[in-house]
């Protein structure tokens, strides 16, 4: 056959002289691996409309001729009940918008599972679409005794049968021929449309027993390594192990790469003061757009971190294992294990938390997961709790070497997750209820992980998170500091750059709003600085010990010390009481475990569910239960202390 | 044990095999689980118990997948002969 377009039949659908191909597949087949071998880095990701069901199409790499693969969700059954199995039915029936049926269909099943698999095939070929199949992890069964005959099953069903290894190429240069021309494709046998799940089932049971899938030996590698992860009592010290490491890796191995992110931002922006004439304009450059550029890429570490973890721990089959162990826990407040991962990342940011929530498959547990994020104790609210516990609980130790101090910190960790599980729980009771729950999981066998593909993954995630989200973010810093700094108070040269800070904080817009949110939040014991600060803490929550030293003319930010003096003698100007007290630092304590002020958050949360509306419920949710928490604690701490 | 009657899949010990029961009259196999293999007489067995001791890992059609104790609630198994 000579390639081009004067061989190309003319296909139906075939818009803009375009083939296009959908990739049809189980979960776990190797179907994204074979996609990924089949159009290389070219993959267009996005959405389907009006659902988070991703929506990722290539273009077939070295093809003489246009051909288009569409990476359909992976689907057990070709009329599901899920967002992600709908949107394939959907598709293959051309009931999507702007989505033409598919001109061929390239389907996928594991030769491991075969009897599974082979389900899904007879299902496919009832659409009468022009069909391949693609047979992946033949190297598999051929290591576990399978002996496939694979021409055999091409007579049986009338079409092309490739046998394929994705991540090492085999088989991909001919599969990539034929996907060039599916005009060509044979297509000799139509399945009796509207069987039943048994009578689908007895006919995969004949055509395995034809073609020797029937009997492929254990995997006895995965089982003896089973043997001990899954065991009741290594199995459970393993999995903490390893979320143990985990945690470490993305709270702490982050820090450095952080700290020089944040502080080449900061050199930058101090060399742009010394070099750009002094004016608003270079004020906006160097404190809005290059501080907001700092504040998305000082999550670039924790997410690559978190990411390259992830994607590891998962190509070598251990999350599966580890979602398998601590499900039930889970599954008590409605989640699943799959929820856990993401849940003990968000204790370091819940930006790549709930961005690795993409691994739950049921859209249920993920939209909870995500609902719920932001209730974990991230590291963001650390510098908070750290300056308003050293500033107003006393050192006092309770029991040996434990204080006062930690257990405070220690309880305001609890209340998190509490808050966090007992949310979960309602939202099962109510919001989602009823929504479509799945779950299902398969404990692939244990492999190596293969470095490409791991690049390109967490590559893939890093940049959705700078374009997507990053350009919102830098955005709403941008618009913050503007409210932090217009307008500025007359320049008076008697002033120290310090007290100069704290007037034009006064005259800002910030202190309008901090001001017009006292009769809010004085119920809660806070005075207008707090508010400002609360204003300042929607760019991120530890924002709010810089904005209260600048309140509080410390001068340096990084001058604990100086603004733990500070705050502990300021003094309300009519009473002359202190303003900050035990019952209130408790009460901005509690607020800060419940609200969510955090602009990132609220951003990926939209990027993640496709939609506004579940960041303003959860900012409502968590603004409304941070201010009645406040409030009780405020008050019942009045009760006791003052 | 008995060999002619049946027991609930969730007390199929690891490591038995059984046989999937027909459902009774008027009732029916999960749609989910027939789109996964689970239809009547189909071999399949209790691999392991998580550590909490639910999901379990059930191994059906050759292939194994983890399913909740309360998904299986209904499922009855045939019980092959001991040694079979």
């Amino acid at each position: 056959m000579t390639p081009g377009a004067a061989t190309a039949v003319k296909l139906p659908d075939a818009g803009a002289g375009r083939v296009r191909i959908a990739l049809v597949g189980s979960p776990n087949t190797g179907k994204t691996t074979l996609f990924n071998a089949l159009t290389g880095a070219s993959a267009r990701v996005g959405n389907y409309p009006g659902v988070t069901v991703e929506r990722r199409e290539g273009m077939l790499r070295g093809a003489t001729r246009a051909v288009s693969i569409l990476d359909l969700p992976g689907t057990y059954a070709l009329e599901g009940e899920t967002p992600d199995e709908q949107i394939v039915s959907r598709v293959l029936r051309g009931a999507i918008p702007g989505e033409p049926v598919p001109d061929a269909l390239l389907i996928v099943a594991d030769a491991t599972t075969l009897r599974r698999g082979l389900g899904l095939v007879y299902e496919a070929l009832e659409r009468g679409r022009p069909s391949l199949l693609a047979v992946t992890m033949i190297d598999e069964a051929h290591a576990r005794g399978g002996r496939l005959d694979l021409p055999a099953l091409a007579r049986r069903l009338g079409i092309h049968v490739l046998g394929v290894v994705g991540h090492r190429g085999i088989g991909i240069e001919q599969l990539k021929r034929f996907l060039e021309h599916p005009e060509e494709w044979p297509r000799r046998w139509t399945p009796r449309p509207d069987a039943s799940a048994t009578e689908r089932f007895l006919w995969v049971d004949q055509v395995c027993s034809e073609i020797g899938a029937g009997t492929l030996a254990r995997d006895t590698r995965t089982d003896h390594i089973d043997r001990v992860l899954l065991h009741p009592v290594a199995g459970l010290a393993v999995f903490a192990l390893v979320m143990l490491l985990l945690f470490q890796g993305v709270f702490s191995w982050a820090v450095p790469a952080m700290d020089a992110i944040d502080g080449a931002v900061g050199a930058l922006g101090r060399w742009s003061h010394a070099v750009l004439p002094a004016s608003w304009l270079t004020d906006l450059w160097a404190d809005g757009v290059l501080a907001g550029v700092g504040s998305v890429l000082i999550f670039l570490p924790q997410i690559l971190i978190l990411f390259t973890a992830l994607h590891v721990l998962n190509d070598v089959g251990y999350m599966a294992r580890a979602a398998f162990v601590v499900d039930r826990v889970m599954g008590w407040v409605g989640l699943q294990g799959r929820s856990f991962v993401p849940l003990l990342s968000c204790y370091a940011c819940a930006v790549p938390g709930i961005m690795a929530a993409r691994t739950i498959a049921s859209p249920r547990e993920r939209l909870a997961t995500i609902l719920v994020a932001p209730f974990m104790t991230c590291s963001a609210r650390l510098p908070v709790y750290t300056l308003l516990i050293a500033a107003f609980v006393p050192a006092r130790r309770l029991l040996g070497p434990i204080g006062l101090q930690g257990v405070t910190m220690l309880g305001l960790y609890g209340l998190g997750v509490a808050a966090a599980l007992g949310s979960a729980a309602l939202l099962n009771s109510t919001l989602l209820r009823g929504k479509i729950s799945v779950f299902y999981m398969e404990l692939p066998p244990y492999r190596w992980p293969t470095a490409g593909l791991l690049a390109r993954q967490v590559w893939g995630s890093a940049r959705a998170f700078v374009r997507r989200a990053g350009t919102i973010i830098l955005a709403t810093s941008v618009v913050l500091w503007v409210l932090l700094n217009v307008p500025q108070a007359p320049p008076d040269p008697a002033r120290s750059p310090a007290a100069q800070a704290q007037a034009d904080l006064q005259a800002s817009a910030a202190a309008t709003i901090g001001h017009a949110l006292e009769p809010a939040i004085a119920p809660l014991g806070f005075d207008w600085k707090i508010g400002v600060g609360l204003v300042a803490s929607l760019a991120a929550r530890e924002v709010i010990v810089s904005t209260l030293a600048q309140i509080y003319a410390v001068g340096d930010a990084d001058d604990f010390a100086g603004l733990l003096v500070a705050i502990k003698d300021d003094r309300d100007p009519q009473t002359g009481r202190p303003v900050f007290t035990l019952p209130v630092a408790l009460s901005l304590l509690v607020f800060f475990v419940f609200a969510l002020q955090c602009t990132s958050t609220i951003v990926v949360m939209a990027q993640e569910t496709g939609s506004w509306r579940w960041p303003a419920l959860a900012f409502s949710y968590m603004l409304a239960l941070a201010w009645l928490a406040s409030f009780v604690t405020f008050r019942a701490a009045t009760f006791f202390w003052a | 044990m008995t060999t002619g009657g049946t027991i609930p899949l969730t007390a199929l010990p690891p490591g038995r095999r059984g046989r999937l029961a027909a459902p009774g009259p008027g009732e029916e196999l999960p749609r989910r689980l027939r789109d996964l293999g689970f239809v009547p007489d189909t071999e399949l067995q209790v691999v392991r118990r998580a550590p909490l001791g639910d999901p379990v890992e059930i191994e059906i059609r050759g292939y194994r997948l983890c399913l909740r104790l309360a998904q299986l609630r209904g499922l009855r198994v045939r019980v092959e002969e001991e040694g079979a």
